[in-house]
């Protein structure tokens, strides 16, 4: 099956991390973060998610490429 | 707590919306792979070896369960890992390294179908049609369950929630088949780990790390998994035969090795290679769970202990309600943003409990009970009609369940009752079907059944402790042929029972084989016994990828994490 999970985990988590980086960037010093105890986070974990969510795509791409360049 | 307890913003509409629309997505992609019944009920074994071993580790990750181990970890710390390092891990690999050659070696496409091919008619119909009625109304509890959590923090109408829920799983399972459910688990696996995190680290940082939490708990019985297992006086009331016999033998290899749901992923993969590291790969991030799923539970406790002002909420009955734990540190350490990652986690972990269920419903209604007894011989697209037709069904059956749980006080109680005593004694049959071919059709169908019996009326005769001297126990916790034996717990009592049924089921099946002629020759028995089976070939594979070699691995790591939590 030509099926790649690794792209739809890929664009799931890429979506996220882009959407919290900068949600977490705007509302910066934001009452909101007092539940976090003060830790912005939604702009620190929103960059975890985008990394992740950066990896699986790269990995989707490449692995698409070697099988492109197969055939 | 009260409703709406907790408030979701257009942001974290937004992270929800795009996960519904993400799932669906994969389903309508999988499509036109769905050639075939079998590549809608089997997935016919396409699928990669990390997907098959990661789903096979979120089948069992519902939401029940991490609500669960939630409520667990604040009631009983981190003996609660007891669950997974004795109870999960060991089975998992016994699964992986004695068993799986025989599933995935056979003919059989169930588990009902091996026994089947090892047994006889009898003995699968009973396995067939007690795991299809368990599935539906484990589909049917996890509806109910979300679509109550919904109402209670978010105020959603239950109706709404609850047949919402369903016309998700129903689109995507309908469309991508057992590939769609297991593609979907994968991603929730990550959404969990992902979604929860955070949960953990802010906790632990508001407690002053690890340590802090210890010395606010103040109590070593919460931090140590064996050390106070010498009696029952401990906040689980079960001492350290019981722990090991009945969770990590009885129950445990009952679940792991013989549950179809779970089982289902590992026959999914490309060879039998794969589906024997299936098992493997889920134990590795299941060994680490317990920080994520029970370490909340030991939070929210030290948090309430420390006077921050903080209190696990109380339920609709007015007392503590543990299984709230978890929504409850939601709403007190997530903004915005977060806090809808968190919540799309949870209701994916749902829908995901629930598109397990149904597939493993319609792959067994499909093949062991439609085609075995209602219509055999059809054409592959009929029964491919059907199988899409069981998953109508089966969700349609789960609403059923849903209000039925909803409406009947104690029902699903009282079914988790039904499905404790048809599953306690079974894995005694599996053992003596995979390691002793002298066992026989009449052998394990009748032993199955005085297994089944035995649980029935040692409940009868058995009781937890009352909280209060005097309190009357009601009959669905036992006693109702007296109370002949006393248990400081309903826990061990639950695993007494099993080790009862496990046992009678065990001798019994062997006395009845021993009694009745063999139906099965040498020659039909080869793959499904281990003496007449050749072993696996496994020259053509590096060492470090051998399921021996690996299960030796992840095990010595479950033996490490033991002793640091001793």
């Amino acid at each position: 099956m030509d099926f790649d999970l690794r792209l739809p985990i890929g664009i799931l988590f890429t979506a996220y991390g882009v959407i919290l980086t900068a949600f977490g960037a705007i509302t910066n010093g934001s009452d909101i973060y007092k539940k976090s105890l003060g830790d912005n986070i939604n702009l620190q974990w929103g960059i975890v998610l985008l990394v992740f969510g950066s990896l699986m795509l790269g990995l989707a791409m490449r692995a698409k490429k070697s099988s492109d360049s197969k055939n | 707590m009260n409703t709406n307890a907790i408030h979701l913003t257009t942001l974290d509409y937004s992270i929800l919306a795009i996960y519904i629309i993400v799932v669906i997505g994969i389903g309508f992609v999988l499509k036109r792979h769905m050639k075939s019944a079998s590549d809608f009920l089997l997935s016919g074994g396409t699928i990669p070896v990390w997907v098959t071993g990661l789903a096979f580790l979120s089948a069992n990750l519902g939401a029940q369960e991490v609500i669960g181990m939630a409520a667990s970890g604040a009631k009983y710390g981190i003996m609660t890992s007891q669950f997974y390092w004795v109870g999960a891990i060991p089975a998992m690999l016994f699964l992986a390294v004695f068993m799986m050659p025989f599933y995935f070696g056979s003919r059989a496409r169930s588990v009902p179908e091996y026994l089947a091919l090892r047994f006889d008619e009898k003995t699968r119909g009973l396995n067939a049609a007690a795991f299809a009625v368990m599935t539906v109304a484990s589909s049917g509890a996890s509806l109910h369950a979300l679509a109550a959590l919904l109402h209670l923090l978010l105020g959603w109408n239950y109706n709404v929630s609850l047949i919402a829920t369903s016309i998700v799983v129903l689109a995507y399972v309908l469309k991508g088949g057992l590939s769609s459910a297991i593609y979907t688990e994968v991603l929730q696996f990550f959404l969990i780990v992902l979604g929860f995190s955070p949960l953990v680290i802010i906790g632990l940082n508001d407690l002053g790390g690890w340590s802090g939490m210890v010395s606010k708990l103040n109590d070593p019985m919460f931090t140590h998994s064996w050390k106070y297992l010498d009696t029952t006086n401990n906040p689980m009331g079960v001492e350290w035969f019981a722990m090991v016999f009945g969770l990590g033998f009885v129950l445990s290899f009952g679940y792991w090795c013989t549950d179809f749901l779970v089982i289902q992923r590992a026959m999914a993969a490309k060879s039998m290679g794969d589906a024997r590291r299936t098992p493997i790969i889920a134990a590795l991030p299941k060994m680490l769970f317990p920080f994520i799923v029970i370490v909340p539970g030991m939070i929210a406790l030290a948090l309430m202990k420390s006077g921050s002002g903080y209190a696990i909420p109380n339920g609709v009955t007015g007392e503590t309600d543990y299984n709230l734990v978890i929504p409850s540190l939601i709403a007190h350490y997530l903004p915005t943003g977060l806090l809808g990652l968190a919540m799309t986690a949870l209701m994916a972990s749902f829908m995901s409990g629930m598109a397990g269920n149904v597939t493993a419903f319609n792959t067994v209604w499909t093949y062991d009970i439609y085609q075995s007894y209602i219509a055999s011989g059809k054409s592959d697209s009929h029964y491919m009609w059907m199988a899409k037709f069981a998953t109508v069904a089966g969700i349609i059956i789960s609403i059923g369940f849903a209000y039925v749980a909803k409406n009947v006080d104690n029902i699903m109680d009282f079914l988790q009752l039904v499905f404790g005593f048809v599953n306690a004694p079974v894995f005694a049959t599996f053992l003596l079907g995979m390691f002793w071919k002298r066992a026989t059709g009449h052998g394990a169908f009748f032993g199955l059944l005085c297994g089944t019996l035995a649980a029935v009326i040692f409940h009868g005769i058995s009781t937890p402790m009352p909280l209060t001297p005097g309190e009357s126990i009601p009959w669905i916790k036992g006693a109702w042929l007296g109370a002949h034996f006393t248990y400081t717990s309903s826990m061990a009592q639950n695993f007494w029972l099993a080790i009862v049924a496990w046992s009678v089921c065990f001798s019994m099946t062997i006395i009845i084989s021993l009694a009745t002629k063999r139906t099965r020759t040498d020659e039909e028995l080869k793959g499904l016994v281990y003496s007449l089976t050749p072993q696996t070939k496994e020259a053509d594979e590096p060492t470090w990828l051998r399921p021996g070699f690996l299960a030796v691995i992840v095990l010595a790591i479950a033996v490490i994490l033991n002793i640091i939590f001793w």
